[in-house]
């Protein structure tokens, strides 16, 4: 089949969901009230709360939620054929991402922009809360590690991205200082960074950079993951507006573009996908399908880090109780349509169906590498771009995003960590040095602890995807209540919940059997405590909500709020 | 006319922008900025509260300009009146 039909069946659902779906959830169910003076007004502050507009804030949301991650899962997940992966991103997003995020922002916003772990305990009870907070834990600690790895994989596969990727860096280092003094105009910089990181993009082919093999009793992989370590460490010890702050502007920039050049070279070139619909001659020791593929795609359809942002910020800047369908189930489209172009790349990008194979020769294999060799194909023949350009181009964008994610993450574990100090009284962990350390232990134990070469970093991604399932499972949970405390009608999230709750714990089980049939005890004990929350967090939805709707039965009166 | 035209457009593009690259970290950054002015009160208060400050001839004057600010700050974390004495500024 032809990618071009792929792209507009996707893209047309994904905007049918929008027109009808999203309409239908915001005006029937959660019943979106214009006149609703929302935390952003009420508590308007000029810090925390601030009215925001709403392109701008769909904007915000949509690049802090588009991440590295709706690329590797999907990239991933065309092992088994694009067929299921494609469904599961279309329908996903569109019956379970959108509700679940612009649902999010929504419950937030109803609860005086609440960020979902305080909700949890609000809403749903203490007990709920705490497990909330471990598993937000272990997705940080997942994410940081699984992104270092795929970084340091695609700057040993691609040398020619070393100097752009680093030099980004120094780039956004120079823009911070400049628009931070007032220098010039913002506009002027953006051009100015803009160009000059392409420029370096241009260079970098010519100048590829590669570490050693062996660096001392280091290989060339685990000196990038240490360094790269070393960089969000200092990165997420800087103030906002040194680093993270221009860097996730130009990023949101280059996703863009990056989105635009993509959909438009599948457009011109309408390159044939090779990959087969449903992939019958699977590699030895590839995992079930079901339910493997929903932690796989993970982000690509829905995920609970959504969730965070959504409470946590969006939430505290929505101008008007109608944008959260723009901005949440809009931004989860946005999410899904990068996606769906990370499908297309790994699937359509390449000569013929035994190259393909060649590069999905195991599972945990193809992924981000995949997207980037097959996206340059296609930019290749769509726009002209010379293939080596073109992955400079895609591996840049793709490292910038995890690069960010990573110093981010960092950042909120160390809050934690802090937090703890705070809760236990111990004094050294409230302070930002030996905190960050931590974090960075924390997360260096498990890129090392799950592969010992750091090469284990693959190993854990349907891990994290569990972990960030369940994540959304709580956030799908605290709004049902929502629903039924306010008598509407609970389906339309309690199915996706129950849905993602059932694929959830069998993926674990599944996996929970391999670990200990390679007698890998680290990931094994992982996935228990993972297994663990996944059951607790089952049996305090059934618990919340038979209480809730025997409550609502012994009191018949309508609740009209 | 033309020229007109092309300035609102510029100036809206900027607008976009400068919102773009502001909205999401404007309460970090305000955030710290607030740390730093909480210091500074405490400076400018620290003899009230019993910490000795040699520059406190100096700084004497400028509490009244903070008054405003020390409002603010006491009802932030959560004083609804004025834990000073010699305060009253509600």
């Amino acid at each position: 089949m032809n990618a071009i039909y792929l792209m507009l069946m996707g893209l047309g659902a994904m905007a049918l969901g929008y027109f009808v779906y999203s309409k239908f959830i915001c005006e029937k169910i959660f019943k979106v009230d214009p006149y609703f003076r929302t935390p952003a007004h009420e508590m308007q502050d000029g810090v925390d709360y601030v009215p925001t507009n709403k392109y701008i804030l769909w904007g915000h949301h949509f690049t802090s939620v588009a991440g590295a991650a709706p690329i590797i899962g999907p990239a991933i997940a065309v092992i088994w054929g694009w067929v299921p992966a494609f469904l599961w991103v279309v329908f996903g997003t569109i019956f379970f991402a959108g509700v679940h995020d612009a649902g999010a922002i929504w419950a937030s916003a109803r609860n005086k922009a609440k960020s979902i772990g305080s909700l949890t305990g609000d809403i749903v009870g203490n007990r709920a809360r705490s497990i909330f907070m471990i598993v937000i834990f272990l997705v940080l600690i997942m994410v940081n590690a699984v992104f270092a790895v795929v970084i340091a994989g695609q700057l040993i596969n691609f040398p020619s991205a070393t100097i752009p990727v680093w030099g980004a860096i120094v780039v956004a280092l120079i823009i911070g200082q400049l628009i931070y003094r007032k220098l010039i105009n913002l506009l002027l910089v953006t051009i100015v960074g803009v160009v000059a990181l392409y420029a370096m993009i241009y260079v970098g082919p010519m100048l590829p950079l590669a570490l050693p093999e062996t660096l001392g009793p280091l290989s060339d992989n685990q000196s990038w993951i240490i360094i790269l370590f070393a960089y969000a460490a200092i990165a997420s010890l800087l103030p906002v507006w040194m680093l993270l702050q221009p860097r996730d502007y130009i990023n949101g920039i280059q996703l863009f573009i990056g989105l635009i050049l993509l959909y438009g070279a599948v457009l011109i070139s309408g390159p044939e996908i090779v990959a087969p619909a449903f992939n019958t001659d699977l590699p030895a020791g590839t995992p079930s399908m079901i339910p493997l593929l929903f932690v796989t795609i993970a982000c690509g359809a829905i995920s609970g880090f959504h969730g965070l942002v959504s409470s946590g910020t969006t939430s505290k800047q929505l101008d008007k109780e109608p944008d959260v369908r723009f901005v949440g189930y809009f931004g989860a489209v946005g999410e899904g349509s990068l996606a769906l172009a990370a499908i297309i790349a790994a699937t359509a990008g390449f000569a013929s169906l035994a190259d393909w194979q060649s590069i999905y020769h195991s599972f945990g294999q193809g992924g981000v590498s995949a997207f980037i060799s097959g996206g340059a194909n296609i930019l290749q023949q769509g726009v002209g771009m010379d293939t080596v350009l073109a992955q400079t181009l895609l591996t840049v964008m793709v490292v910038l995003f995890a690069g960010t994610t990573m110093d981010t993450g960092l950042r909120l574990q160390r809050y934690i960590f802090q937090e703890w100090g705070n809760i236990y009284n111990i004094g050294w962990m409230q302070k930002a040095v030996p905190a960050t350390f931590l974090a960075v232990g924390s997360c260096l134990l498990l890129a090392f602890g799950a592969g010992g070469d750091g090469s284990g970093g693959m190993l854990i991604w349907p891990l994290f995807g569990t972990t960030n399932q369940l994540l959304a499972g709580l956030t799908l949970l605290v709004i049902t209540v929502m629903l039924v405390k306010k008598r509407r009608p609970m389906w339309y999230t309690l199915g996706p919940l129950i849905f993602l709750l059932l694929m959830t714990t069998l993926a674990l089980l599944t996996q929970l059997k391999s670990f200990y049939v390679k007698g890998d005890w680290f990931l094994f004990g992982l996935d228990l405590v993972v297994l663990a929350a996944a059951i607790l967090v089952s049996l305090e939805c059934t618990a919340t909500l038979t209480k809730q709707i025997k409550a609502n039965k012994a009191n018949p009166v309508t609740d009209k709020t | 006319m033309k020229f007109d035209s092309i300035k609102a457009w510029f100036r809206q593009a900027s607008f976009y922008a400068e919102e773009a690259y502001n909205a999401p970290y404007r309460s970090a950054i305000a955030r710290a900025k607030r740390e730093e002015d909480d210091l500074f009160m405490l400076l400018i208060f620290s003899e009230m509260m019993g910490v000795p400050n040699p520059a406190s001839y100096y700084t004497l004057e400028l509490q009244p300009l903070l008054m405003e600010r020390f409002h603010d700050w006491h009802t932030r974390i959560g004083m609804p009146h004025s834990p000073l004495d010699n305060i009253k500024c509600c």
